[in-house]
């Protein structure tokens, strides 16, 4: 039992990263670019709820909601902003004001809400569920996580290869001039892309601080860059990657945690990665179609 | 139905076409021929609002659209079939054609049906994912899409490039389909002597100016061009 339960929190912590991970691979896809103030839309999105919930009382439906509006904004304001004037600049110059925005949202946080950490409390309270017996513990958190992520997927697959948007998306990502030749709006559709990134980024930082309550404006690094693992680590770019790329993630840091080192775990999950990506350069699921010239 | 009054375009500091003026009436087939970098392909995505000139003036249906967005012009019934036809690899022929048709609320199947009678090649790979496509066949996935947003103006930048002569009929016989159907077309070859046979009118570039313009078959006939172009 004790298996199944390192299990469970392993697919509950791979879940947060997956969500966070199709944030990072949409905006790849599409964009081009690796967002590096991801992880702090994670943040913010985070103290919104907060604020909402154990601030002002809003039932925490509420304090969901104005988090994935907020970052909305945030993600559309901060890509107009920063990252829509370098569409030209070389990428180097854009991975560079990423890491600027990243800087820009830890310390506007530090500065709006101070480095003192806020003991979050769980949106869906703190309840477990008792299986087997007692045998196995579930906590609610566990099965929210859970149950996001999956609905996530599905919606994001269904959005992508079905609606008229999601396929501008793909089209898009695959190649900018066509897609604008077809009469779509490249500008916009990026736009879109990092608006659904980023409400994806609250919904992301609100179960990972109802799972870990202590949120400081560092919260949302160093998932981040987990989730960024994640993402290459299932094919950057590919959707069912991401999900796949954190669920992975997620199982082999707490399998890593409970049977070899807890301070070893980061270091195990690295080196997987690194031999994933030794044998599978693009990634687990990472796309090489085979094109005939 | 369009018109292209005197335009300069730059690449940075590069000249690349130096006072271009020519027009498209409604019902022609236009050709603009000439040697690899004459300023063809510049032109054509100059039109279609790829890039913008530095002076001059392009008007589509007395409108003026010298600076505005390409994506705002294949509603005004403007369509371009690229250079290296640049179809979706990773979507499925269907939403390729789905694509051709974003400027549409929702496309009519007799578009899709259209599309397949000029193409059957197409019908039979729709569910396909279009990089696996033989290299005609994603041409002539290029040319459906394109007729997805039923275009007034139809241009077509090098079509017949990379093809086998066999293919570069279809192809050109194709585009004839597509014109007596009641689209113009504005046709960008290097393939002179395929491009001047269909073409009404036809305009000769030569490092980005316009050196010859004529009826097809005066050009073709014309002791320069069969010399520069027609090899011989």
């Amino acid at each position: 039992m004790t298996f199944l339960n390192y299990l469970l929190s392993g697919i509950s912590l791979g879940s947060i990263y997956a969500i966070i991970a199709l944030g990072y691979t949409m905006v790849y896809g599409i964009a081009k670019m690796l967002n590096f103030a991801h992880g702090d839309v994670i943040m913010v999105g985070a103290y919104i709820c907060f604020f909402a919930v154990s601030r002002y009382h809003m039932p925490p439906v509420v304090g969901v909601l104005a988090a994935m509006a907020v970052c909305t904004v945030l993600g559309i304001v901060v890509e107009r902003l920063a990252y829509k004037p370098l569409r030209a600049a070389p990428s180097l110059a854009v991975l560079i004001t990423a890491i600027g925005v990243s800087y820009f949202l830890q310390n506007g946080a530090q500065l709006l809400w101070t480095p003192n950490p806020k003991v979050f409390s769980s949106v869906v309270g703190t309840g477990r569920l008792a299986l087997f017996g007692g045998q196995l513990t579930v906590s609610y958190v566990t099965i929210t996580t859970i149950a996001s992520c999956i609905v996530i997927m599905i919606a994001l697959t269904l959005f992508t290869g079905r609606t008229k948007m999601g396929k501008a998306m793909r089209a898009c990502s695959e190649d900018k001039g066509a897609a604008q030749l077809m009469g779509i709006n490249v500008n916009s559709t990026i736009s879109v892309t990092f608006a659904i990134g980023s409400a994806l980024a609250a919904v992301a930082g609100v179960l990972l601080c109802s799972a870990y309550p202590t949120l400081v404006p560092t919260t949302g690094s160093m998932p981040g860059i987990k989730a960024f693992t994640a993402a290459v680590f299932g094919g950057i770019g590919s959707i069912p990657g991401a999900f796949v790329g954190g669920l992975l993630l997620g199982v082999i840091e707490i399998f890593a945690k409970a049977y070899i080192s807890t301070q070893l775990s980061d270091a195990v999950v690295f080196a997987v990665l690194i031999v994933v990506l030794l044998v599978k350069p693009a990634g687990l699921l990472g796309k090489k179609v085979s094109e005939k010239v | 139905m369009l018109t292209v009054e005197n335009i300069h375009v730059y690449y940075g500091a590069i000249h690349a076409i130096k006072g271009i003026s020519f027009e498209v009436n409604e019902g022609e087939i236009v050709a603009l021929i000439g040697a690899n970098g004459a300023g063809k392909s510049t032109t054509l995505k100059t039109v279609s609002g790829i890039m913008h000139p530095r002076s001059g003036k392009i008007s589509f249906l007395g409108e003026d659209i010298t600076h505005t967005d390409g994506y705002k012009l294949p509603a005004k019934g403007l369509a371009q079939v690229p250079e290296g036809r640049r179809i979706f690899l990773q979507m499925t022929v269907m939403e390729n054609l789905e694509m051709g048709a974003y400027v549409q609320k929702k496309p009519p199947q007799s578009d899709f049906e259209n599309v397949f009678e000029h193409f059957p090649r197409l019908k039979e790979r729709r569910s396909q994912i279009a990089g696996t496509l033989s290299g005609g066949e994603q041409q002539m996935l290029a040319m459906g899409r394109a007729l997805m947003s039923r275009p007034k103006l139809l241009m077509l930048d090098e079509p017949s490039m990379g093809l086998a002569p066999i293919l570069v009929e279809e192809i050109f016989k194709i585009i004839q389909e597509f014109h007596a159907t009641g689209t113009t077309i504005l046709l960008v070859e290097q393939n002179a002597e395929m491009a001047l046979q269909i073409a009404d009118r036809a305009y000769v570039l030569e490092s980005g100016t316009i050196a010859l313009s004529g009826t097809g078959r005066e050009l073709a006939e014309s002791d320069e061009i069969k010399k520069a172009y027609l090899g011989g």
